[in-house]
């Protein structure tokens, strides 16, 4: 019994001695790569460290605010990111980004102008970000739930659908949308309009299930929400004839609503930025680009990848929305010091009752 | 040699660099903003949003401490009072669950409280048609499901090394079962109970994800209070660090009067093995 | 009377038990669904486990999580080991304050360790390029009182009389300890042990503050069950269970026959005499 344990015990030891040591050695050519949780197409990584040789190392955040206490430590470790626009914009801000040599990603011609130039809005002439995904921020409802036609914001403060609504479990998109449906700007800097936003979030509290992460498509996959504010790349799981609901539908409200973008970026500290441009330059290939939009589901600004997708994408008004729909929403901006005032209102909302 | 030496590596270097140094971090980030002392975090605990929350915390984890004890007893003395080979497989499979992820098995409980789920259809059989999940009994089953056993443990290691012969005493004293069991299992029994409590109380206090999965977020704790206040905040650690420091003293307080109890008693501590 | 009591206490440690495996049991069925969500069953199939083994974050937050609870486990079992044999042989006051220092970490709400290693870390320059020390430093932290109060209580039934017997008879200090303390707290030691693989093994609080660089099995879960778990972790899961249950059998069975077997040759013995 004893020699059992101890063998055990040894090998295991020995094991992890071994892979203490590979670790240690393959240091200089593995690149440290920080994204959302299954946000990549997992044999894509295999793949591209095939064909460079590389190793990636793969971690994932669960919200931007993290990933920018990862960022701004002084010797962070990561050679890649992929966070969001209002993001990269106090990124920059804050010095972090470093240049990204676009002569080492001819990919990026694959990149759809309009996108690069919605861009420009939080990343001037796009020194320090890559497109990677983008998408809008909507609701998804289910039609043997909701009779009635869903096209405003309001309808998630109806008390018909009582204790079935689902938010989204994020300060700006929660705060933003609820800004929006008062009327105001979701970047607004004015104090009592974020005020009003927590007094209306406050109050929808009988109405709400709760709030939730990307799990809410879980929870309306199965029927048990009426409506749930969600991203587009999600609704898409959600209205997707095999994995999710028929009955589910989803709609980018008519006051408007939000335009996202998550970005590739090089944090300054990486010390492996050619390696990073490479595997930007490999993501931004046309046919990677499509079979890692088709895994997760989410919209790619790859234009080549696009041409190869075939119609139940691209004709897809959730995947692919038309132009008026973009036109009507905008990009979340940095809001400085100002957060603060957000923090506290939502710290009010998510605790408070 | 003296063997006390041995000690003097772990006194000196080990305890104040990883235990006492990082506890005073916590202090200092509590009372000092940029190398300035202030007392501007501590004022902000007079918003009652602070108070609301901390009391549910306090009232969650002391309402899940007292189900873990009904549920936990009675298994921990039914398993001490069975043969010893049969008590060991069935001891090792109330802790094996904590071999697997904490967080997953949490989320699996989704899946069963679901409306239409498993354990709705099986109320509903009743004719019970109730909201289940995100709810604040999701929250409190969730905290009773993992801090379980942690109770049950413990409990049960001190019933097995309690002496037999003052069963067989009691007994032949002319003591029937129930009153051997009050009279005797039962006092023996405090200083695992204190243990288990202890051990329960503490972390349910302080647990955080639990009300995110289970409880939609609607029934937030002062764990995620803190959380949020260190990984999603522009504004530093400050409030963060009260609010921990705070945390402190309430398990610090509960731990007092747990051992209070256990000296009143007068006997060691069961284990959680 | 005495069968039906049996019958209920059975069925009393049944439903406990379904109370504690009925998510993993879910968390198994789910693992063979065609779908890439637990929201609905889509069909049987094995695509979970293939995308699985083809996920190399997850093979990777594998290795993490059993790299670092083998190294903390081992290191906390020393550390607390050499330290409990010192404190044990002080004097009683001192040894009190020692040891009241040492519970800390665990009676400290793990959010609490977790938040003020975070902050230890980042003010000794320990960054992100050293993930795998930053976790094991923190694990070998929370294990050490762990394996320390298991050994303690050996090391108190233990007499000093063997050590002072093997000196006498002119064995060195160190081998004396070796010889004769070691074997004598071993059950103790060992059990330390289990305890602080299982709770490095189990934790999430404590790496979720501490991990940077590299992360463990629940940093990497966490991050999913904010996307939505999809199956290839249950597929994880389930194998794991499968793993840990089979060893455990194995090694139970395995004391169960020896146990047998002694109380035969016991019998044996008691017989020829």
């Amino acid at each position: 019994m004893k020699k059992i344990i101890s063998a055990v015990l040894i090998t295991v030891m020995l094991m992890t001695a071994l892979s203490f040591l590979t670790a240690c050695s393959s240091y200089d050519n593995t690149l440290y790569v920080l994204n959302w949780g299954d946000y990549i197409k997992p044999s894509l990584i295999k793949q591209f460290e095939k064909e460079t040789g590389y190793k990636v190392k793969y971690t994932t955040m669960t919200s931007n605010e993290e990933m920018m206490i990862k960022l701004r430590s002084e010797d962070c470790i990561y050679d890649l990111c992929f966070p969001s626009d209002y993001v990269i914009e106090k990124l920059i801000e804050e010095d972090l980004l470093a240049e990204i040599n676009k002569d080492n990603i001819p990919n990026l011609s694959n990149i759809d102008p309009k996108f690069l130039e919605l861009s420009n809005q939080f990343d001037e002439g796009c020194k320090y970000s890559v497109p990677y995904m983008w998408g809008t921020v909507g609701i998804v409802y289910n039609t043997e739930l909701v009779k009635e036609p869903v096209d405003s914001w309001d309808i998630l403060w109806d008390e018909k659908y009582s204790g079935q609504v689902l938010m989204y479990d994020s300060m700006r998109d929660s705060i933003g949308v609820t800004l929006i449906k008062l009327g105001y700007d979701m970047n607004t800097r004015n104090p009592e309009e974020v005020e009003a936003a927590a007094q209306a979030l406050m109050a929808q509290k009988p109405i709400r299930m709760g709030f939730f992460g990307d799990d809410a498509k879980d929870t309306m996959i199965s029927g048990q929400g009426a409506l749930a504010v969600v991203y587009s790349g999600d609704a898409m799981l959600c209205c997707d004839p095999d994995e999710g609901n028929p009955n589910l539908a989803y709609v980018v409200p008519k006051e408007g609503s939000n335009v996202w973008f998550d970005n590739m970026i090089i944090p300054k500290t990486s010390t492996k930025k050619a390696m990073a441009e490479e595997f930007i330059n490999f993501l931004c290939d046309a046919e990677v680009a499509k079979e890692n939009t088709e895994y997760i589901g989410y919209s790619t600004p790859n234009m080549a990848a696009l041409a190869l997708m075939d119609e139940s994408w691209t004709e897809n008004p959730i995947y692919n929305p038309a132009q008026d729909v973009l036109d009507r929403c905008t990009i979340f901006h940095d809001l400085g010091d100002f957060l603060r005032v957000f923090e506290e209102a939502w710290n009010k909302v998510y605790f408070e009752n | 040699m003296k063997r006390k030496i041995l000690a003097y590596p772990y006194i000196f270097v080990w305890l104040p660099i990883f235990v006492i140094v990082p506890m005073l971090f916590i202090a200092y980030y509590a009372f000092f903003d940029n190398g300035h002392f202030t007392l501007e975090f501590v004022k902000n605990l007079s918003d009652s949003m602070y108070w609301s929350v901390i009391a549910r915390s306090a009232w969650m984890a002391v309402l899940a401490t007292i189900i873990c004890l009904i549920i936990g007893f009675p298994v921990a003395y039914m398993l001490s009072n069975m043969k010893k080979s049969v008590a060991t497989m069935l001891s090792i499979f109330y802790i094996l669950p904590m071999w697997m992820n904490a967080l997953l098995r949490t989320y699996a409980w989704k899946v069963l409280l679901a409306d239409g789920g498993l354990l709705s259809s099986l109320l509903g059989l009743f004719g019970i048609h109730a909201k289940l999940l995100y709810t604040q009994g999701a929250v409190l089953l969730g905290t009773v499901y993992n801090f379980l056993p942690f109770m049950i443990m413990p409990i049960y290691t001190t019933l097995m090394k309690l002496d037999r012969s003052h069963l067989e005493a009691a007994r032949d004293l002319g003591a029937n079962g129930v009153q051997t069991f009050f009279k005797v299992v039962l006092p023996l029994s405090v200083p695992g109970v204190i243990s288990g409590v202890t051990m329960v109380l503490v972390p349910s206090m302080s647990t955080f994800a639990i009300s995110k999965l289970l409880g939609g977020s609607n029934y937030a704790l002062l764990g995620d209070l803190i959380e949020q206040k260190f990984m999603l905040s522009s504004t530093g650690y400050g409030m963060g660090s009260v609010l921990s420091l705070i945390l402190l003293i309430l398990v610090l307080i509960s731990t007092a009067i747990m051992r209070r109890v256990e000296k009143d008693n007068g006997t060691e501590g069961g284990t959680l093995w | 009377m005495k069968t039906l009591g049996k019958v209920f206490k059975w069925i009393y440690l049944v439903l406990t038990l379904v109370f504690l495996y009925a998510p993993i049991f879910v968390l198994i069925v789910f693992s063979f669904t065609e779908s890439r969500t637990m929201s609905k069953w889509n069909g049987f199939s094995l695509n979970a486990y293939r995308e699985m083994l083809s996920d190399a974050a997850l093979m990777d937050a594998l290795k993490v999580t059993l790299i670092v609870a083998v190294v903390s486990a081992v290191a906390a079992t020393f550390i607390g080991t050499v330290a409990a044999i010192g404190i044990n042989s002080m004097k009683r006051r001192r040894r009190m304050i020692v040891e009241n220092i040492s519970q800390l970490p665990m009676v400290n709400p793990d959010l609490v360790t977790g938040i003020s290693l975070m902050m230890l870390f980042s003010f000794i320059g320990l960054s992100s390029k050293f993930g795998y020390l930053r976790l094991i430093l923190a694990h070998t932290t929370f294990n050490v009182p762990y394996v320390m109060f298991s050994v303690l209580p050996k090391l108190r039934q233990s007499s000093n009389m063997l050590y002072e017997a093997a000196m006498d008879l002119g064995c060195k200090p160190t081998k004396a300890l070796w010889k004769v303390v070691i074997p004598d707290i071993m059950p103790g030691i060992i059990s330390g042990f289990i305890m602080a693989f299982t709770l490095s093994l189990d934790d999430f609080v404590i790496s979720w503050f501490v991990a940077d660089g590299i992360q463990n099995l629940s940093i990497y879960i966490y991050g999913l069950a904010k996307r939505g778990i999809s199956t290839k972790i249950n597929a994880f899961s389930a194998l794991m269970f499968v793993v840990v249950v089979t060893l455990l059998l194995i090694v139970n069975i395995r004391s169960m026959r020896e146990e047998k077997y002694a109380a035969a040759q016991r019998k044996k013995v008691a017989k020829s005499n």
